[in-house]
């Protein structure tokens, strides 16, 4: 009689590729909503807007690739996509900007390298990028100012229509991030007058804070649930933090530390974008690198460059130095006086 | 999630890297005692059963054995005794399927049992602590006790290390990390005493400082069981033994159970990557084997059983049994109620690093320490296999800290030498990183293949690298040999010069001569120049030249032949390296060739004596008037050219036989002996050759000065 033959392992943990992208989109939520609650229903619709673009980008490119199409798809890697999009971008983001960016992520940045696994760099970030450099205009101008700051709160149809571009938009929605205001505002006043503007709240930036801390909460669930590794958001806000404190400190001159961690995308960004494995490092070392070079970038792009975030082209750059990282990071093995690392010990002559 | 209990440890315990907590699923299978299993009708006995060479076969087809009888030896010190488990008569020796990952056939003694079960005789010691430690390892070692964990090393081997002095730590492994088996923990619970007394022979035979029983932390009864053995030893003993048994409870984690784990968990310590823990002064020895040590040495007993785990819910009750080496698995399913139905998996050993079957007729073994019959739903087979993401689970998993991911696409692209830079080959293969992958990547399965790739690349390279320098130094054997060659031709044309030289000069005196006699001015000068050429043929009549040439030719010849001999032997050294098949072929040549060189030799010898009276004939007559040679110098002209006719020939023999020895020389000879005994009878004849040669030369060098 004939038995099956295979190899061992026989049993396996029940968790699959498709349950991690089900709780990374999962702990999304909490984010998502309390971004809703202050800014408004933008990103709820642009969530919605991105996550079927990725799907019928996908599906077509794996009709074109000839690949299953429900076995790719049912992986959620795509949505995923579309969810942290739908998230990064302004809520008032014109639905062309939507579409442009996700169908970019899908098609150019990651099935175009081979689908899931192969893609070098952050398929989110790389269509966030393209938008934020192709369309400045449509990219700056649409953040939401705090919904309690306006004098109704944005109804859905309003939104929508804005976003489709069928009734412009109103000026008293949209208005400068407080990142952005703080940045440009402080080279000609001080902390104490900067801050007198509303959008800063009572406490860090309005809104931003609790939309920061949403995000740090459902990360800390993805790490306890141990389907992110804890050193690239550390690295992330470590390399934030260090030279905010270092080179921010007096809060007259520059953005302080408080604004850095919790007025912009940082803990959106240290637990849900730069934790991507796929275009991150695979050293648990290498990862505090990673994550460090995307915080000290970020800190870097933020203080000196154009733009008042930077988390998308901080962890664009540092996908590229992802394998070097790899190589100079390996561990040490047991059995091992020392961990092999850089390019092969020597090349055998 | 099986009950843990506590247990204050002596010992401060480390934390291995990585490890996952499977489903134990070992409650199953320990809810009754050890059972017995019925005596098979036949006991398929591998010859290999163990680690290292299979064993040699000591019995024939149809010869009658009894229970625990040798049936084949030990070959080699990495190798293990195999006994009869039980009496009867050996069927065959045959090659069945054996209980290997390969899923190969090999060599086994089938043995049709008589039902008497009738042992041989067994050598009993009562004292067996106060046994001289020569005898106790040998004891051991004609019992064909090998690592009843899983490797299968034999014991006896682990017992005398190289560097017994250095040794600080007897580990004794009761972890069993592997889900479903309990044969360990069983074995423990109703065999503890006996368990503790073989740990007493290994402690005396290695004299460790320490002595540690690890046991995981869900073995309660286990635990209790060694506790309730401990006390009752040290109530009966009269003093305290010298190797006081130190119990260590460890935390449940797989792989625990490795014996590189277990080390650092109990130490702190590593084994060195290639190395064995005998390196860091550590002997790891299996419960189970010390139990099988106590039965061999003080009742006489060989390994014939063990007991193994029935599990998986195939079984209608899984439980452990005692069982007989060589019981096909077939028996013990039909016994307790297994039927599995086709294309489901019979896994010998546990779920994390066991191997399916093929066959169910294969048989039990040394290392059979689980059978499980899981039902598809129980251990389902692989879904279909995602794309990695680099989650970096597997790394997180790895008890080894290797980067099993990194090593997966290393692996899948056949980058072999990154993946050994990548330590591949400190992978344990327990297969942690493919039990926790979301993408169900076979990634074990991966770098198991990538390991037999690049052993058998080692074994290539080591072929070719032999290779090479055989080539190497025959290029470098011939460039020598045509240096020498170059230097003898120019020695040679440097001799022949001279006797141009000198021939000239003759033929000018002689040409004087024969001008003065006739005094016939040339007509014109192209007549002369015939009329001269003619008169110098006539003159160079081989009565006064020929002689001195064809000495010359036949030394030209002898040298020839000894650069031939020369080389020839060179070939023979290099053929004696390898090992031809056409050597009779090649044998033949040189005997031939030997008959041609005594013919060389012979007409050499006549012609030495022969043509030197004609020579000191013709010197003597320097008169003009010689025209015609006489008869007598005719003949020898003849003999001459008959003579070197044979030269001729026995040159082409000789290329002919070098051409064969080249053959010889990439091939491999056998009986290399007897072509270099043909060689040095045809170097001795070759030597008389050129001492008649010599004193031929000798004789006509006395004559010339005559």
């Amino acid at each position: 009689m004939s038995l099956m033959m295979k190899s061992s392992p026989h049993t396996k943990q029940n968790q699959s590729t498709a349950s991690i992208m089900r709780w990374v989109i999962l702990l999304c939520v909490p984010g998502l909503l309390v971004q809703s609650y202050f800014f408004g229903w933008g990103n709820l619709h642009n969530v919605l807007l991105c996550v079927v673009t990725a799907i019928a980008s996908e599906a077509a490119i794996l009709a074109l690739r000839k690949r299953p199409i429900s076995f790719f798809i049912s992986d959620y890697s795509a949505i995923l996509t579309g969810v942290l999009l739908g998230i990064a971008l302004p809520p008032f983001a014109p639905w062309w900007v939507s579409v442009i960016a996700t169908s970019f992520s899908i098609v150019f940045v990651k099935q175009l390298y081979g689908g899931l696994g192969y893609n070098p760099f952050n398929p989110a970030m790389a269509g966030y990028a393209l938008v934020l450099i192709s369309f400045p205009l449509a990219m700056t101008t649409t953040w939401s100012t705090p919904t309690s700051l306006q004098s109704e709160f944005p109804s859905i149809s309003q939104t929508v229509q804005a976003i489709w571009e069928i009734e412009s938009v109103p000026d008293s929605y949209t208005g400068a991030t407080p990142l952005d205001v703080y940045k440009h505002e402080i080279g000609v006043g001080t902390q104490e007058s900067v801050q007198a503007d509303p959008i800063f709240g009572n406490y860090i930036a309005l809104g931003w804070e609790w939309v920061n801390i949403a995000f740090l909460l459902g990360g800390l669930g993805l790490l306890v649930l141990r389907i992110i590794p804890w050193q690239t958001p550390v690295g992330v806000i470590v390399g934030i933090a260090l030279p905010a404190l270092i080179f921010s400190a007096d809060a007259d001159q520059a953005v302080p530390l408080s604004l850095h961690l919790f007025a912009g995308a940082t803990m959106f960004g240290a637990f849900f974008i730069a934790t991507d494995p796929v275009s991150s490092s695979t050293t648990p070392r290498g990862r505090l690198v990673f994550g460090f070079g995307i915080g000290l970038l970020t800190y870097i792009i933020r203080s000196f460059g154009a733009y008042p975030d930077a988390i998308a082209f901080a962890v664009l750059l540092m996908n590229f130095a992802a394998p070097l990282i790899d190589v100079y990071t390996q561990p040490r093995s047991y059995g091992h006086n020392k961990a092999k690392r850089g390019p092969k010990a020597k090349e055998k002559v | 999630m099986q009950e843990r209990f506590t247990h204050k440890n002596q010992r401060a315990l480390y934390d291995f890297h990585g490890g996952i907590h499977p489903e134990e699923n070992k409650w199953q299978s320990t809810q009754g005692a050890v059972q017995n299993v019925t005596l098979p009708s036949t006991l398929i006995v591998p010859l290999q059963q163990h680690a290292g060479k299979p064993a040699k076969v000591l019995v024939n087809m149809g010869d009658s054995v009894l229970k625990g009888q040798l049936i084949a030896e030990a070959d080699g010190v990495i190798s293990a005794n195999v006994h009869a488990p039980s009496s009867g008569v050996v069927r065959e020796i045959a090659e069945h399927p054996i209980a290997h990952p390969s899923g190969l056939e090999a060599n086994c003694i089938v043995i049709d049992t008589d039902g008497a079960d009738n042992w041989c005789e067994l050598e009993q010691h009562v004292d067996y602590l106060n046994l001289p430690r020569e005898q106790v390892l040998r004891i051991v070692r004609s019992s064909g006790i090998s690592g009843m964990g899983g490797a299968g090393f034999p014991t006896d081997v682990k017992l005398h290390p190289a560097n017994l002095k250095q040794l600080n730590t007897l580990i004794i492994n009761g972890i069993e990390c592997e889900p479903y088996i309990t044969a360990d923990d069983m074995l423990m619970r109703t065999y503890a005493d006996e368990m503790l007394r073989g740990i007493e022979i290994m402690a005396r035979l290695l004299e460790p400082k320490q002595v540690v029983l690890a046991i995981e932390d869900n073995k309660q009864h286990a635990f209790e069981a060694i506790q309730a053995a401990l006390a009752e030893k040290r109530s009966h003993a009269s003093a305290p033994s010298p190797y006081e048994v130190e119990l260590a409870v460890i935390p449940t984690k797989y792989p625990s159970g490795g014996e590189k784990q277990l080390i650092y968990v109990l130490t702190g310590l590593e084994v060195p990557s290639g190395g064995i823990p005998a390196d860091i002064g550590i002997v790891c020895q299996n419960v189970a084997t010390a139990r099988a040590v106590y039965r061999a040495v003080r009742y006489g007993e060989p390994l014939i059983s063990r007991i193994t785990t029935l599990a998986g819910d195939r079984f209608e009750q899984p439980c452990n049994v005692e069982a007989l080496l060589g019981t096909p698995i077939s028996h013990l399913l039909a016994e307790f109620n297994c039927k599995p139905a086709k294309r489901e998996k019979i896994i010998i050993g546990g779920p994390m690093m066991g191997y399916t079957i093929e066959q169910i007729e294969t048989a039990l073994v040394k290392t059979t320490n689980c059978i499980l019959a899981p039902e598809e739903q129980e251990l389902p087979n692989d879904e279909f296999a995602q794309a990695c993401i680099r989650c970096g689970l597997c790394t997180e998993a790895c008890p080894a800290e290797l980067l099993p991911q990194q090593l997966y696409w290393f692996t899948r692209s056949h980058e072999y030498e990154k993946a050994e830079h990548h330590n591949l080959f400190d992978c344990i293969e327990c297969g942690a990183c493919a039990y926790v992958c979301p993408s169900s990547i076979p990634l074990v399965q991966h770098y198991r293949h990538a390991k037999g790739e690049i052993k058998a690349k080692q074994l290539e390279t080591e072929k070719s690298d032999r290779a090479r320098v055989r080539f190497e130094a025959r290029q470098e054997r011939l460039e020598r040999e045509t240096k020498e060659k170059e230097v003898k031709r120019k020695a040679r044309a440097e001799t022949a010069a001279k006797l141009q030289a000198e021939k000239q000069k003759q033929q000018a005196e002689a040409e004087n001569n024969s001008e003065t006699a006739a005094a016939k001015p040339p007509i014109d000068s192209k007549k002369a120049a015939i009329e001269a050429a003619l008169a110098r043929k006539a003159q160079t009549s081989p009565a006064v030249e020929t002689p001195q040439a064809s000495l010359e030719e036949l030394k030209t010849a002898l040298e020839k032949t000894e650069a031939k001999l020369e080389k020839m032997i060179d070939a023979l050294e290099d053929a004696k390296a390898n090992a031809p098949d056409n050597v009779a072929k090649l044998q033949r040549a040189v005997e031939k060739n030997q008959l041609r060189v005594n013919q060389a030799k012979q007409n050499l010898e006549k012609a030495v004596s022969a043509p030197s009276s004609p020579q000191i004939q013709a010197q003597e007559t320097v008169s003009p008037d010689i025209q015609t040679p006489e008869p007598k110098e005719e003949a020898s002209q003849v003999d001459l050219s008959e003579l070197k006719n044979n030269i001729d020939k026995a040159e082409a023999k000789l290329e002919k036989m070098r051409d064969a020895l080249k053959d010889a020389q990439e091939n491999a000879p056998d009986n290399v002996e007897k072509l270099q005994r043909a060689v040095t009878k045809n170097e001795t004849r070759v030597k008389a050759a050129q001492t008649a040669y010599e004193s031929a030369l000798a004789a006509n060098g006395g004559s010339n000065e005559a």
